[in-house]
């Protein structure tokens, strides 16, 4: 039972954590996306009101979400709607994924 | 003729030992930057030629440009060449690459083979962006983050004070250095702003050198702030222009309270490197199936 | 009563005299690198076009970003307070304020007494500001208002990517060298302005009457730019980068 516990981990512990966006004079801005955990399923792609998403295919080969470049240098203003400065928050990618892959720093 | 302070020399490199013919795998990476391309050459497993050039206006261009630099006295020919990986701003725009390969990943990979397996941590500061990379011991990514909204803590940034200052790009790092006492670091995160600053600075008598490395203590700040999101693990290596600036990069040792792993045979061609690389092992997976 | 507020702002420092809650006077001096003493400077001639003396001041406030730096200040209040104020004596249905200085810009959400509810600001950066504007007009090598004046004549769309003003100017550099119409590169940068700073103001609630301060508000293409992105009306007040300093003005005397 050990064995396949570490060799699970082994094997799942080959990913990349991606941190999509900036950091500027005003803060750290960035959704993360841990490729270990991400399936490529796409419910948050569709989750986001605002098209900010998509699944692509990385360097390794492997299906992975991303955010779409044009939206790579104003995150902070594009995922506004979703996290305003007061208000409930409502982040409906992360709430959209079934395995916690996708998270915002902010 | 008016001097272009932000001009740094072009190199270019080729080894004088290897032959070529005898090669059994001839790969090239391309990376075309926002402010400067790479070509690298390999024969097998080891860099054959390379050249370090400043890109212009398209990037066919530069890949061709810099591709053509490289290959100069070789007596090579683009078509001696069995496969090409593009990289960079202009990896899509590289009409005689075979694939394209981030970054991100080709600069991790050309890392590792320049430093070793023991680099862990990358800080790539590019013409107009800034990279922190992890990595494992063969130069696969583990973590990134890319930043290129912000010009504080990128290459033009460095640029637009060299301009200001009427100071040769090669030489800032140097002066920023010969100074009596350390200096209080500019306070503006952004160059405009910054520019501002330094020209009241010089106006209340700071000297260039003062101002030089008030900027450079400003910029080896910022970057640890942005690599704190990932953490920095010895080994920690720079690649891209700024590693040549020892006054950016002693300062980043001396708030990291690490030493920096130098890079030869040059820093900048980590990506292009990295795509040479990255051309070899698919060339050899498509002889092994073929 | 008479009183004063200063605006010490990045670029420009801004002097109002309010007497018996009436403006009586403004004046406006570039920052340069001695604020003190130009601060002093917008002061006194506030003071002669007011038609007053010194000691006829009851109390100075200060806002803006060297509003800590005045040693004759009798306090200070926070830009985001003032704004609010000022824009509220001029205009008084106004419930959402958008102050573009030169090196930060602000939303301001407020009630209708012009009581601050929430804000949201753009600051050190350059890309949301008025510094943006000013490099842009660098690039193009001509003098912003006739930037803001060929923007109107623009009749095509021109792509303006970076975020940040120094790769922007690069950006246009090159896109002048590929013959595009200034015009339409214009149109671009205040665009690309105004796209960045409602952003930045959709991160508080907008609620009509929705007005435009500060000193960028002059610029009408990007009024119009802003209009556009927001689908809605904006007043801008007259005189709009005074304001703040007005505020500061009214709040001594309140």
């Amino acid at each position: 039972m050990f064995i396949n516990w570490l060799l699970r981990k082994l094997l799942v512990m080959c990913g990349y954590i991606a941190n999509y966006g900036y950091t500027d004079g005003s803060g750290d801005w960035y959704i993360v996306v841990d490729s270990d955990k991400c399936d490529g399923c796409g419910k948050c792609v569709e989750a986001c009101p605002k098209n900010v998403l998509e699944v692509i295919v990385d360097d390794y080969d492997d299906k992975v979400v991303a955010i779409r470049k044009e939206h790579h240098k104003n995150v902070k203003y594009v995922c506004a709607q979703c996290k305003p400065v007061s208000g409930p928050r409502d982040v409906r990618c992360q709430k959209a994924c079934p395995s916690d892959a996708i998270t915002h720093s902010w | 003729m008016t001097t272009e302070f932000y001009r740094w020399t072009e190199n270019t490199w080729k080894s004088p030992d290897i032959d070529w013919h005898k090669g059994q795998t001839i790969t090239c990476g391309i990376d075309v930057g926002s402010v400067s391309s790479q070509a690298v050459i390999m024969v097998d497993d080891k860099i054959y030629a390379f050249c370090n050039t400043r890109t212009g206006s398209n990037s066919p261009d530069s890949a061709n440009k810099a591709l053509s630099i490289s290959l100069k006295d070789t007596g090579m020919k683009p078509e001696d060449i069995q496969f090409i990986v593009g990289t960079g701003y202009g990896r899509v725009n590289i009409p005689m690459a075979k694939k394209a390969i981030t970054e991100i990943a080709c600069h991790a990979r050309g890392a590792n083979y320049m430093g070793g397996p023991a680099v862990k941590t990358i800080l790539d500061m590019g013409g107009q962006d800034l990279k922190g990379i992890h990595c494992d011991e063969r130069g696969k990514v583990t973590q990134f983050l890319m930043n290129d909204k912000c010009a504080a803590g990128t290459g033009r940034g460095m640029e637009v004070m060299a301009e200001l200052l009427q100071v040769p790009i090669v030489d800032v790092g140097k002066m920023s250095l010969d100074v009596k006492e350390e200096p209080e670091p500019v306070s503006s995160t952004c160059v405009i702003f910054a520019k501002s600053e330094a020209i009241g600075l010089l106006r209340s008598g700071w000297t260039k050198n003062m101002v030089l490395a008030a900027y450079c203590s400003a910029m080896a700040h910022r970057v640890v702030g942005l690599l704190e999101r990932i953490g920095i693990e010895k080994e920690f290596v720079i690649t891209g222009g700024i590693a040549k600036n020892i006054g950016v990069v002693s300062r980043l040792e001396k708030e990291l309270k690490l030493k920096v792993k130098p890079l030869s045979p040059d820093p900048q061609i980590a990506g292009g490197l990295g795509a040479a690389i990255f051309a070899r092992d698919l060339l050899l997976k498509s002889r092994k199936t073929a | 009563m008479i009183t004063a507020g200063i605006d010490m702002g990045a670029k420009t420092i801004k002097a109002v005299i309010v007497k018996d809650n009436k403006i009586a006077a403004r004046s406006i001096n570039p920052t340069g690198f001695e604020p003190v003493e130009t601060a002093e400077k917008t002061l006194e001639e506030a003071i002669k076009q007011a038609g007053i003396s010194r000691g006829d001041i009851k109390k100075i406030f200060t806002t803006g970003a060297g509003r800590k730096s005045i040693p004759f200040a009798d306090n200070s209040v926070t830009e985001v307070t003032a704004d609010a104020k000022g824009t509220n004596y001029l205009l008084p249905s106004v419930r959402t304020i958008v102050d573009i200085g030169a090196e930060e810009a602000r939303g301001i959400s407020t009630d209708a007494s012009g009581k601050v509810l929430d804000f949201s600001k753009n600051d050190k950066c350059a890309a949301g500001a008025g510094a943006f504007v000013e490099s842009m007009s660098r690039a193009l090598e001509l003098t912003v208002p006739l930037m803001i004046e060929i923007s109107h004549k623009s009749t095509k769309e021109a792509p303006i990517n970076a975020t940040c003003a120094v790769f922007a100017e690069s950006e246009v550099v090159s896109l002048i060298h590929t013959k595009i119409d200034k015009a339409d590169i214009a149109n671009a940068v205040h665009d690309a302005i105004a796209s960045r700073v409602c952003s930045m103001v959709r991160r508080i609630p907008i609620e009509k009457d929705v007005a435009l301060i500060g000193g960028v508000a002059n610029n009408t293409a990007i009024v119009e730019a802003m209009k556009k992105h927001l689908g809605v009306e904006i007043k801008v007040p007259e005189k709009p980068e005074y304001v703040s300093a007005l505020g500061a003005a009214l709040l001594a005397a309140a």
